[in-house]
């Protein structure tokens, strides 16, 4: 085959092959197409997206590793500790091979963290799938994946010892055919311990350390940039196989290998595009070139080409760099925890990554030109024709003209959309590790840190993602999310350092779906800026769509931030009773445009949501920060998906909560449903002593923040007056919905 | 007192074991799976985790490795050796304690706390507490139905060498409240000599307030031999 036809068939196009070839000097191999189709893929490259991502604001005085320059960015917690977080996505490997798809996401964002110099020290995953109580085949394989892919979470978290702590999990037509699956990890290190992926010294030599090479996952990051088709179960060999005890085994040698004074100077992990990834990265970043010989790369199959050991993407495989005269204490470290160490090769001045194979050159390519080189497209954007039609939204003619606010909460508390998570976070250990303070399910996720000098520092984190708000308003959809898990933060007393993003969407060569990509980088761009919140690098997955249409745009987004000094935590769910209720914040509802309401009771997805008040968003989560100080702070949970309703509801729903008395405003043209249902941002319910309510009350006063009582917490009933709308549940039998709807859905 | 926290590859409760008894105020090392000694005064944690990737079955290679024979001769001196979790299973592939676990009845890996009844305070590790007492203690595995045969668990019985059984909140041992389908409710047994306890749930994971309650002390306290302060 002529090497312009496979550069074809490999997905290059014609003006990228013309590229390489000039570059090259020369008429490329099919070893080197084959590095360039990997390296040049969306998945490694970001070519259709790089210039939006330049969009996020990416500094900032907690940034010690920005976006872009390491596996994943690093901030600053304070005493000399420091973060490292990430979220990734395995979508197109969950989708056909849901259980190894799912542990090698897990497996994969591990690396992302301890290749940073960090112990990993939790998981979080944003799972998405269809309606799991589908009827017929649809439902059937929903509920195949579910299982799959919790499994495959299940298994590789616990096995590797880090907890998997919170999260999401949403079910929506819209992911059927095609399912998210977004891993997060955050690790823990000090200042002086974070590791750089650079080849530098010339002479130093070249190890592969971990699992040995096979032919699994061959191409995988070309595969994850295709849309899924009928045909993609044919790519399951483009799913890699996960081993997590050699996971686990490899990152507690390289945090060993880490502690040797002076003894590594880079070190990269292998995941996507595998062996010509971390050379090309390396030596790139370094400013140098690496020569590598495969003969020496261990390999777990016989007669493996070239091609296929250098597109390999076999799992729990590192490339490390160490001074000359220590290789010893590297192979050492290894030997102990049973794992290959081999010295593949060494770093030269060339500039190129030059490949041998039984002593013969099989590859040589300028390292810039495969790494930092990828063409950079202006892919068209136009907004989408049905997007007025779509945010259009005439109540009178979805609600009854009189409310059924009972049924209504009942039908929601028995939807799988909203059922309690506990099915899900019970498979996963979420306690190994003595740091996981409070349980998953909150609206953010607390652990506590060792400091370098002793005492602990609390971090509290949270995924966030909404694809309904996003299909509907991709701006203020993103925007809204942004405010929404820093709203989750601040319930935890937290003040935000910094985000890592997830873009999930459709095919960008569709100027529809481009402008949806690109809204949504704005909108979340904005939002960052103005809650001073750096984007430390994160994911971008294009292609997901299937035969039935692209999934809603999707943008993820995970926040971290830090616990202030003096907060106490509190829980989400109410105690015993005799609590006073407040809403802090805004009185709006926002209306029902994009609301889960909507979509579950109604079954339309239909209209806006209202747009978001990022100044007094921002007062609210340090008055909430402030409020968290007090004495006599009970419980505290945010209003978001469901309103305030299913908030309230969610408050009862604590293993020994008490029921609510509650009255809430409904404004003039109001409809009460808007007032309950409604998801507009800005709201908070906390739940104080009697004796603590004017404190707040004052502090809300001075920060600009509204601050109403709406009730009493106590009994066994949740009542609500709401307008014309008085109602009451027993909260033990919203609860029992609330509990069995997910287990009921996916175990019959 | 001392304990030696054995450390076997994959393993992944041994830093938490380390970091709960010295909350209780004791000592404690890592001793990696390769080494071969023990001391005669210090007792013996085999912590929770997948060691070996838990492949082949649960603790199955674990036991070859060559510490286990100074665990071993440790057990037989009347060192106190405590397996939790993974351990547990590691003590039954030993031989250190009779039976085996197998996969959880509902097939799922379980996270959780869980209600122990205390079934006699005739052991080191339960001498912090009275018949009966209920513990807030949790689970956290996928293989911990602990099975037997009708004579030997005739025997644990008999000889009152459960310690631990799954109940209610009320502490009722009843079926509902069994995680994982194990015979009579068994969470945590001794042998003969009342030395060694395998148990499941991670009494670790509950020395602080923090980490969600206190009732797992107790059963690292005694095993440090240190008796319950009236």
């Amino acid at each position: 085959m002529k090497a312009k036809e496979f550069a074809l068939k490999l997905g290059l196009t014609e003006q990228e092959y013309g590229t390489i070839e000039k570059g090259l000097g020369r008429e490329p191999n099919e070893n080197e197409l084959g590095m360039f189709s990997v390296m040049w893929s969306e998945h490694c490259s970001y070519k259709n997206t790089r210039r939006e991502l330049r969009k996020f604001p990416t500094t900032g005085p907690a940034v010690l590793v920005k976006a872009g320059e390491e596996n994943a960015g690093v901030v600053d917690a304070g005493d000399g500790l420091a973060l490292a977080y990430k979220i990734e996505s395995h979508n197109h490997p969950s989708a056909v091979e849901p259980f190894q798809g799912a542990a090698t996401g897990v497996g994969g964002i591990l690396r992302d963290i301890f290749t940073m110099g960090a112990r990993p020290v939790a998981f979080m995953d944003s799972l998405r799938f269809g309606r799991p109580e589908a009827k017929g085949e649809a439902g059937k394989r929903t509920r195949s994946l579910i299982h799959g892919v919790v499994s495959g979470i299940s298994h590789y978290g616990n096995c590797v010892g880090v907890p998997t702590v919170g999260g999401e999990l949403v079910f929506d037509p819209a992911y059927e055919g095609n399912p998210l699956v977004n891993v997060f990890c955050l690790g823990t290190l000090r200042h002086d311990q974070i590791r750089r992926g650079a080849a530098k010294g010339v002479g130093n030599p070249v190890f592969y350390v971990g699992a040995k090479t096979g032919r699994d996952g061959l191409a995988g990051a070309a595969f994850a940039s295709r849309d899924l088709t009928e045909e993609s179960k044919a790519d399951r060999p483009a799913v890699q196989v996960g081993d997590p005890f050699v996971g686990k085994l490899l990152f507690e040698a390289c945090l060993d290998l880490y502690a040797r004074p002076d003894l590594v100077v880079g070190v990269q992990d292998m995941g996507a595009a595998g062996l010509t990834c971390s050379t090309c990265e390396t030596a790139s970043r370094g400013g140098s070139g690496i020569e590598i010989e495969l003969d020496r790369v261990p390999q777990r199959e016989t007669g493996m080409t070239p091609y296929e050991i250098l597109l390999s993407e076999s799992q729990e495989r590192m490339l490390i760099i160490v001074h000359k005269g220590r290789e010893k204490e590297l192979k050492e470290i290894f030997a102990k925890w049973g794992l290959d160490a081999a010295e593949i090769g060494y770093v030269t001045e060339t500039g190129k990554v030059v490949v041998k194979a039984g002593g013969k050159v099989v590859a040589a390519v300028p390292a810039r030109l495969l790494a930092d080189d990828a063409p950079v497209y202006e892919r068209e954007a136009k907004v989408p024709a049905q997007l007025a039609e779509k945010q259009k939204l005439d109540l009178k003619k979805i609600l009854p003209d009189q409310p059924k606010v009972k049924e209504d909460l009942l039908k929601l508390a028995a939807s799988p959309a909203t059922g309690s998570r506990r099915w899900v976070w019970n498979q996963y250990d979420h306690m190994v590790g003595l740091r996981t303070v409070g349980k998953p399910g909150s609206d953010a996720a607390v652990l506590r840190i060792e400091k370098p000098g002793g005492g602990w520092v609390h971090v509290a984190m949270t995924l966030d993602g909404n694809g309904r708000w996003c299909a509907q308003d991709p701006r203020e959809g993103s925007k809204a999310l942004v405010a929404e898990a820093c709203r989750n933060l601040a319930c935890a007393g937290a003040v935000p350092l910094g985000l890592t993003d997830n873009l999930n969407y459709g095919n960008p060569h569709d100027p529809e779906i481009f402008w949806q990509l690109r809204e949504g980088v704005e909108g979340m761009a904005d939002a960052c800026r103005f809650f001073d919140l750096p984007v430390t690098g994160g994911n971008v997955s294009l292609y997901n769509q299937s035969p039935a249409g692209p999934i809603h745009p999707t943008p993820v987004v995970g926040v971290v931030g830090k616990v202030e000094d003096g907060v106490r935590l509190v829980p989400g769910v109410f105690g015993k009773g005799g609590g006073v209720i407040l809403l802090l914040g805004t009185q709006d509802s926002g209306g029902l445009g994009a609301s889960l309401y909507l979509q579950e009771i109604h079954g339309v997805l239909a209209g806006k949501l209202g747009k978001v008040d990022l100044a007094t968003e921002k007062k609210l989560h340090v008055l909430m920060r402030g409020v968290l100080k007090l004495t006599g702070v009970r419980s505290v949970h945010d209003v978001g998906e469901g309103g305030i309703l299913w908030a309230l509801a969610e408050m009862t729903f604590g293993e020994d909560s008490a029921g609510a008395e509650v009255a809430l405003a409904c404004s003039q043209g109001e409809r009460p449903e808007e007032a309950l249902f409604g998801e507009g941002a800005g709201r908070i319910l906390v739940e104080v002593e009697e004796e603590t309510v004017t404190t707040v009350e004052q502090l809300a006063k001075e920060a600009g923040v509204g601050c109403h009582q709406i009730g009493k917490s106590g009994g066994a009933d949740l009542q609500i007056t709401c307008g014309s709308v008085k109602e009451r549940w027993g909260a033990r039998e919203l609860r029992k919905l609330f509990t069995e709807s997910l287990p009921k859905a996916l175990e019959g | 007192m001392r304990f030696a926290v054995i450390q076997f590859p994959g393993s992944n409760c041994d830093q938490d074991c380390v970091h709960a008894l010295q909350v209780l105020g004791q000592e404690a090392r890592l001793v990696w799976h390769q080494e071969t000694k023990i001391d005669p005064e210090e007792g013996v944690i085999l912590p929770g985790g997948f060691s070996y990737g838990d492949y082949l079955r649960c603790g199955a290679i674990a036991r070859f490795s060559p510490i286990m024979p100074a665990v071993k001769a440790a057990a037989e001196r009347g060192q106190v050796v405590v397996g939790i979790c993974n351990g547990f299973q590691i003590l039954c592939e030993a031989g250190l304690l009779p039976g085996a676990l197998t996969r959880n009845e509902g097939l799922h890996f379980r996270c959780e706390k869980a209600y122990l009844r205390v079934e006699t305070p005739a052991s080191p590790f339960t001498s912090h507490y009275v018949t009966g007492e209920t513990l807030t203690i949790p689970i956290a595995h996928g293989e911990g139905c602990y099975r037997a045969s009708p004579e030997i668990l005739q025997e644990l019985e008999a000889q009152q060498r459960v310690l631990f059984r799954y109940c209610n909140a009320e502490g009722q041992v009843v079926p509902e409240a069994n995680p994982n389908g194990s015979s009579h409710n068994i969470a945590g047994i001794c042998n003969a000599q009342r030395n060694v306890l395998g148990m499941m749930p991670h009494p670790e994971r509950c020395c602080e307030v923090e980490m969600g309650g206190t009732d797992g002390r107790g059963i690292l306290l005694g095993a440090a031999g240190i008796g319950r302060k009236i």
